[in-house]
């Protein structure tokens, strides 16, 4: 056995541990504010995603034991469950889970060897194959005269026989599907932002969860899980685009902050792009993918097809990662000052 | 303090381990029965013995003597027989045995007789060269002959001269306990050093966690007629590796592939110094030094070892305990582990360091790299070690150097902090070796594919050259023909005569040829007999096609 005999306490079960600790707020807010179906979701993209990891370990032939307990199956399930529509029936969450385990994770060589955010491939994947199904969100409590109960969410996700009109009463257009089509039917922003879902920054409620994975984010950033580069370049890279946009015409394109406090961007910043397997690695490769990231972001929202871009934002930046960390390589020490990029 | 420090990049802080083993007093360890003294202690040529078995010989008395300009001389430990000379087992990664010098001595402890250097009045070259012969290399772990890098040489000065008390790994404390007790030595050693180096400025660095040997040198500095500048620095893994001390005290780097020498920087270890002093100024040579004897034994301690004392000799002094799972020499960093504990203690032994279970649980088994960078933001050569794994793991040797592996120090911050416990510096370790091997085989290649590319060159030029010369001459055959008229009647013949002269011409240049075919640098009377020997191969080929060329000029 070799040099050196001692190691660090860390372990990549510790990396994880830490960043399902770090969505607790968040979880805890969505609850707060959406009602407790989000636990539903949680639970089931959890189980599904170690059935999926341990299927695939056997089939690939490698041991359950220190996979399973790395815990970075539950991490992918939990982001996922987290960007799903609170109220999206099983079988969405069962597919996305299992296309994000099996196909995006372990197809490509599992752990530590995905190109892209298996959480993200999921999403993808629902939102292109299932785009009504994707728009079941359970709106803010604070707005509706109803909500779910634990076991009427249940019921509601497993397709129990729920009215209609119940379900018509507590699911509602998140601020940026209403944004969205507002602006799609010619209002202008301003006309927009005067409906009820639209809260102080971003959605009612909305902006309470977009704050609650702030803060778990700036824990991980605290806690050195995660670097400060592609979260601040993300943000950055958001506030800046919707910033240039808003400044040239206020009506047509929302404000930064309300970009910014959408819970899929803090997700986005201090979760997924800061994947370290998808991401870049280098110091300024992260900047760049993280301001990449926020930029395709606006880009997406603004002129895409869907009304949130994170996710594709961030597969798209997954795509340049190789590109961007042979270009960004740093200075060596004892290297002359002028960094030259490895050749090709 | 008023120098202002610079930090490195990266760097850990593995628990330090220090107070085990640096509150015990000093002891020399118990003179053994046999001393095994290998002739390669040092960077560079090895020593070669110049005792025979059987001989008597006296403590400090040269048994191997340096064998090149980088080198160094190997001394008797202690007065006694020769007992052997072969190989033996020595303390190094590869396990393999080298040659050693085994002395079965005689209790004695009888010194050959040495005397002081008046090294202000001697030549510089001379005293380095007595240096050489006196066994002087760094004590710090590379071992590198000291006469050497006390030349600074004709386009080299060094106004810096950085004094090494950083002792950074966990576990050792040799430094610390010779800087405690030992300060005015390493002064008298650092004034010499300084003498050779013409430098101007001295700084002494030592970490922070070791505040009786700061005190103790900078005590010791307030004695001399010259400025010496103690400084304390924090303590960090791996402060005391030489190019990042350099950069925490100057902010400057040494230029990648380069020697701090180039940027006026060298860079000795406290060790070295007090080895110095004791060469200096008793005419001693290097015979012994100070070794930690830590970790999993009843005693941590400090101990004065004789070179080639057996490893099992000091952790029996130390308290030999019940389960011990191995022994390092050197700390858990950086170390290697011990085959077995007939290894002798060299000059770069720092440490002993007895492994047990709960010391050093078995590391945990390895997961895949998740990219996090940790290692990159630990590694204190600034590299990017997750692609350099990525590279090595591959085989994929030129992007591993493009990626500056040969910058990696195999300090093994990487190691240490990786979450998924992947032995990150043996992949490096191994791409190195793999490089070398192949560099060689290269090198093996390239030289004979050029000789057989020369080769064929020269069978072309010589084709050439003869059928020219062929050429020229039925030229000019023709035209004396064409000149004689009276030979105008049988032309045909006289061209096929003109053909078979040439024929003929050219057998007698290929009997004569002597041109060489990759022998230079033989001996006279080799080439003379290779010569011969192509001659005659010559004549047969030319005598095998002569039946062919007729036969094809028949119509």
């Amino acid at each position: 056995m070799p040099a050196p005999f001692i190691l660090d306490r860390s372990s990549v079960t510790q990396v994880m541990a830490w960043v399902l600790a770090a969505l607790l707020p968040g979880i805890a807010v969505y609850v707060w504010v959406f009602g407790p179906g989000i636990l539903v979701t949680l639970s089931l993209a959890t189980v599904t995603a170690l059935v999926a990891e341990a299927a695939m370990l056997k089939a690939r032939g490698y041991p359950a034991k220190p996979f399973l307990t790395d815990l970075s199956a539950i991490v992918t399930a939990w982001l996922l469950a987290l960007s799903l529509p609170s109220l999206a029936p099983w079988w969405l969450i069962v597919t996305g889970t299992l296309f994000a385990i099996v196909v995006a994770k372990h197809l490509y060589g599992g752990l530590g060897q995905n190109i892209f955010n298996p959480a993200m491939v999921g999403y993808a994947v629902l939102i292109v194959s299932f785009p009504v199904q994707m728009t079941q969100w359970a709106g803010p409590l604070s707005l509706s005269d109803t909500s779910l109960t634990l076991a009427q969410s249940a019921s509601v996700i497993f397709g129990g026989d729920v009215p209609k009109a119940m379900l018509d009463a507590v699911t509602m257009a998140t601020p940026l599907d209403a944004l969205r089509t507002g602006l799609l039917q010619q209002y202008t922003v301003d006309e927009i932002l005067v409906q009820p879902i639209f809260g102080h920054y971003g959605g009612i409620g909305f902006e309470w969860l977009a704050g609650a994975f702030l803060l778990g984010g700036l824990a991980l950033w605290a806690l050195r899980i995660i670097s400060w580069q592609v979260p601040l370049a993300f943000l950055a890279g958001i506030w800046l685009a919707a910033g240039f946009l808003h400044f040239f015409d206020a009506g047509r394109f929302g404000a930064p902050w309300f970009h910014l406090f959408a819970p899929s961007v803090m997700l986005g910043a201090f979760f997924i792009a800061t994947d370290p397997v998808s991401g870049a690695t280098t110091p300024r490769g992260k900047l760049i993918f993280g301001f990449g990231a926020g930029l395709l972001t606006i880009i997406i929202r603004t002129w895409g097809g869907y009304p949130d871009g994170v996710a594709f934002a961030i597969l798209l930046m997954n795509l340049c990662v190789p590109l961007i960390d042979q270009f960004t390589q740093p200075r060596v020490y004892g290297e002359a000052k002028k960094s030259k990029a490895p050749p090709a | 303090m008023s120098r202002t420090l610079h930090t490195f990049k990266g760097g850990v802080h593995p628990p330090d381990h220090k107070s085990e083993s640096n509150t015990r007093p000093v002891h020399a360890a118990p003179l053994p029965k046999k001393l095994v003294i290998p002739m390669r202690q040092h960077m560079g040529s090895p020593a070669k013995p110049v005792v025979s078995v059987g001989e008597r010989v006296l403590k400090g008395q040269l048994i191997g003597e340096a064998d090149g300009y980088i080198s160094a001389a190997v001394h008797a430990s202690s007065s006694g027989i020769v007992s052997a000379i072969g190989l033996a087992a020595v303390p190094h990664i590869s396990g393999l045995p080298d040659e050693c010098i085994t002395l079965t001595t005689d209790g004695l402890d009888e010194w050959i007789d040495h005397a002081p250097l008046d090294y202000r009045a001697m030549d510089p070259s001379d005293l380095r060269m007595r240096l050489r012969d006196l066994g002087l290399a760094g004590l710090g772990g590379a071992v590198f002959p000291s006469a050497v890098k006390l030349d600074p040489g004709a386009h080299h000065h060094c106004p810096t001269l950085i004094v090494n008390g950083g002792e950074c790994e966990p576990w050792i404390t040799c430094d610390d306990v010779l800087m405690r007790h030992h300060a005015g030595d390493i002064l008298q050693g650092v004034a010499v050093m300084r003498h050779l180096l013409g430098s101007t400025e001295i700084l002494i660095g030592i970490e922070d966690n070791k505040p009786e040997a700061i005190a103790a040198m900078q005590a010791a500095a307030q004695k001399l007629d010259f400025a010496v500048e103690v400084v304390a620095l924090p303590a960090i893994y791996p402060g005391g590796g030489a190019k990042q001390m350099i950069e925490t005290l100057t902010g400057k780097q040494v230029p990648s592939g380069k020697l701090s020498t180039d940027i006026g920087i060298q860079v000795f270890n406290v060790g070295t110094a007090h080895a110095l002093a004791r060469a200096v100024h008793h005419g001693e040579p290097l015979i012994s030094r100070l070794v930690t004897v830590t970790g999993h034994v009843l005693r941590p301690q400090n101990v004065e070892v004789l070179i080639g004392t057996p490893m099992q000799v000091l952790i029996d002094l130390a308290g030999d305990r019940d389960g011990t799972t191995g022994v390092l020499m050197g700390g858990p960093m950086m170390g290697m582990p011990m085959p077995d504990l007939d290894v002798p203690v060299v000059k770069a032994t720092n440490c002993i360091l007895v492994q047990s279970k709960e010391l050093f649980p078995p590391l945990p088994k390895a997961l895949p790299c998740i990219r996090c960078t940790r290692c990159a933001d630990a590694c204190p050569a600034e590299l990017q070690p997750q692609e350099l794994f990525r590279f090595a793991k591959a085989d994929d040797f030129g992007r591993a150097q493009e990626y500056h592996l040969f910058d990696c120090i195999e300090c093994g911050c990487c190691s240490y902090v990786c979450p998924s416990h992947i032995p990150l510096v043996d992949f490096y370790r191994y791409a190195k070796s793999e490089i070398w091997a192949r560099e060689k085989e290269k090198r093996a290649s390239d030289l004979a594919r050029e000789r057989h590319e020369f080769r064929l060159f020269r069978l072309e030029r010589e084709k050439k050259e003869k059928a020219e010369k062929l050429a020229a001459k039925a030229q000019a055959k023709r035209a004396e023909l064409a000149a004689d008229p009276s030979a105008s009647g049988a032309p045909d013949a006289d061209a096929k005569k003109a053909l078979i002269a040439a024929a003929l011409a050219r057998a007698q240049a290929r009997k004569t040829e002597v041109t060489p075919r990759n022998v230079d640098h033989l001996p006279p009377d080799k080439q003379h007999e290779i010569e011969e020997i192509e001659a005659r191969r010559a004549k047969i080929r030319e005598m095998a096609r002569q039946p062919l060329e007729p036969e094809e000029k028949k119509p």
